[in-house]
């Protein structure tokens, strides 16, 4: 070895070792993935990554679910963009953004009866969202609001049913303010009298406005972990943005919590679960789709570790507690989807202005 | 004849010894870099990457007051974290090599980087509970009667900076005392024969020779704090953003990737004239 090393001179063997490297690198690279048959990779929220609503569908088809989260469709979008296609078998993606999937073309038709279309809560189907030309491209699997939360042991409840206490001298320095610009800009859109549905550019300097006013107000803007903790441990009061997802599953040992949705309305979110189009496994795809709408499927997701929510399938009550269904409000649904928006569906334009507002909010 | 061929045969060997390490540092440093600097001249629009050349998130970045802000948050606030540092963990190296005798030195040193061994986001978390309207300090002040009404300590830069500081003491610790205790005795003797009292002693010839341990120790906080993205996130509040938090942004939110590579150059580039300006201390010597 130490002669034939001798034998070729130092760049020439750096040049073979590079290139021994690189086409390792390549091989590592461009080969298939080594996945087992039984395998299937998911792109999820994080209400996905809860054992307790994987395991059964594991068991129950001897499976290993890959998830991955992400955070935003654009998040989400991009590492879609980057991987290789059949990468992803499952799509988890927000409902008023399944349409920017079906612009990409990354996802498969589901056979309409193969979804309990029937048993879905009627104002979230969303068929304008999750259809195109008659064809099913995702359900609606859960939904919620972004509102207000806050201890009412501390605040007055009567100030909370009107969104501009918010942003009086009363609340000052006890509120966190939801990290997540979509809801948030909508929020503060309803709060000026603009419906979510209808946000243009010239919206937005009266909404950064608003945005910065109520920064000036809050005492920090944060994730969903840093916000329930904050409210929690009586950092703050109030968390604006927050909601059933929220306080939910907190109540059990906080009573002291609550939500609820002001006068002036709120926003609705909703997110949908897909099949990729490039996808190998389009069968288990579907049956794992199958299984996240199924009632017990979604009574699990309802409940689910990361954030409990309303579940988009009616008959997932028949697996929820009593104290369960209390918590997230079950029997005053209809009321509260009538008082609320879906999230604003800004164009690729407009969406850059609400980020760029949101990050001069932060930095202010 | 055969004496140059054993030096070539020599020479091959030594560079069939480096040349596994010169490909991890191009394989996994140089290429990536460089893959890093052409996708900053590249632009996200729409949906998609767009392959130009342009400077234009670069001009961005000077442009856009939030983004700028971003690198100034982060160089005052790394400038503060760094001079509080030195300031507690010089003393602190100093009793632990002066004070304490020999045999406990080890066992004193070990319990000031004992904070090390916990998780970096358990402490910063564990920094919040205590800094929070009902942490531990706010109660005792409530208690004691010092205070009517809670401080506000938590979700602000003086936070983000007490995360800080308390980790980076017990680094700068450990880079000045492993200084100090390479000193010997005699240049204080020395001193003091020639007349200098306690404090001009310290002033002219032990703080001078610690200064290796000190710039060196200063230099790895500059790094690491200026390059943090947990601390000022977890106990900052979203109230200012720093650069790393910016990088974030662009990566998780906006999916903007180019603009993300365009940061991390200008991240890297502030590094590299920190690196410059304490090289002379950097030096690895031996005497």
């Amino acid at each position: 070895m130490t002669d034939f090393i001798a034998g070729i001179s130092a760049p020439r063997f750096l040049t073979f070792a590079a290139t021994l490297a690189l086409a390792a690198a390549a091989a590592a690279l461009t080969s298939e993935p080594v996945l087992a048959q039984d395998e299937l990779n998911a792109l999820v929220w994080c209400d996905h990554t809860d054992p307790a609503l994987i395991e059964p569908f594991e068991k129950a088809n001897n499976v290993k679910v890959n998830l991955k989260e992400y955070e935003g469709t654009g998040a989400g979008l991009s590492i879609i963009d980057q991987s290789r296609p059949g990468d992803w078998d499952v799509l988890v993606i927000d409902g008023v953004d399944v349409q920017r999937a079906v612009d990409k073309d990354i996802l498969a038709e589901i056979p309409a009866d193969a979804l309990p279309n029937a048993d879905i809560f009627p104002d979230v189907r969303m068929e304008a969202n999750n259809s195109r030309d008659g064809r099913i491209y995702a359900v609606t699997e859960k939904f919620g609001y972004n509102t207000v939360s806050y201890d009412k042991t501390k605040v007055d409840p009567a100030d909370m049913k009107d969104m501009s206490k918010l942003w009086s001298e009363k609340y000052k320095g006890r509120i966190a303010v939801y990290d997540y610009y979509l809801p948030m800009i909508g929020l503060t859109g309803i709060d000026l009298g603009k419906a979510t549905a209808s946000l243009t550019d010239a919206d937005m300097p009266a909404i950064k406005d608003k945005l910065l006013a109520l920064k000036a107000n809050a005492k920090q803007v944060s994730d969903v972990v840093s916000s329930q903790t904050a409210l929690a441990t009586g950092e703050v009061d109030i968390v604006f943005g927050g909601g059933e997802w929220l306080t939910a599953g907190l109540v059990k040992d906080k009573p002291n919590l609550d939500w609820t949705i002001p006068e002036q309305g709120a926003v609705r979110w909703a997110q949908s679960i897909g099949v990729m189009k490039d996808s190998t496994k389009k069968d288990l795809a579907l049956k794992f789709v199958q299984y996240i709408v199924s009632p017990e499927g979604q009574a699990r997701l309802a409940t689910s570790s990361c954030y409990w929510a309303m579940p988009a399938n009616a008959k997932a009550g028949e697996h929820l507690t009593d104290e369960q269904k209390a918590a997230l409000r079950w029997n005053e649904q209809a009321d509260y989807l009538k008082r609320t928006q879906l999230y604003p569906i800004p164009t690729a334009e407009l969406d850059a202005k609400m980020q760029d507002a949101w990050t001069e909010m932060l930095q202010n | 004849m055969a004496h140059v061929s054993l030096e070539v045969a020599e020479r091959r060997k030594a560079w069939s010894f480096v040349a596994p390490a010169l490909v991890w540092t191009f394989v996994f440093f140089v290429a990536p870099f460089l893959f890093m600097a052409a996708m900053s001249l590249w632009e996200q629009q729409g949906g998609g990457i767009v392959r130009v050349w342009k400077l234009n998130n670069y001009i961005a970045f000077f442009e856009k007051d939030a983004l700028f802000r971003g690198l100034t948050n982060s160089l005052e606030i790394t400038a503060i974290v760094t001079v509080f540092s030195i300031l507690l963990a010089y003393p602190l190296a100093w009793i632990i090599a002066e004070r304490v005798p020999q045999k406990y030195q080890r066992t004193a040193l070990i319990l000031a980087i004992l904070p090390f061994w916990t998780s970096y986001v358990v402490r910063s978390y564990s920094w919040l509970l205590v800094l929070s309207r009902n942490g531990v300090i706010n109660q005792a002040l409530l208690n004691l009667g010092v205070i009517s009404e809670p401080l506000e300590l938590a979700s602000n830069r003086t936070a983000t900076v007490i995360g800080f500081v308390h980790f980076f003491v017990m680094l700068l610790t450990l880079t000045i005392y492993a200084n100090l205790v390479q000193l010997s005795p005699n240049y204080r003797r020395a001193a003091a024969d020639l007349g200098a009292n306690a404090f001009q002693t310290f002033w002219h010839v032990i703080l001078p020779l610690t200064m290796p341990g000190i710039m060196t120790g200063a230099f790895l906080t500059f790094v690491l704090c200026i390059g943090d993205y947990v601390t000022p996130q977890i106990l900052g509040g979203n109230n200012e953003l720093v650069l790393p938090q910016i990088i974030m942004l662009q990566l998780g939110r906006r999916a903007d990737f180019p603009m993300a590579a365009a940061l991390s150059i200008i991240l890297m580039l502030v590094v590299t004239a920190a690196y410059i300006a304490c090289a002379r201390w950097l030096k690895i010597e031996r005497t």
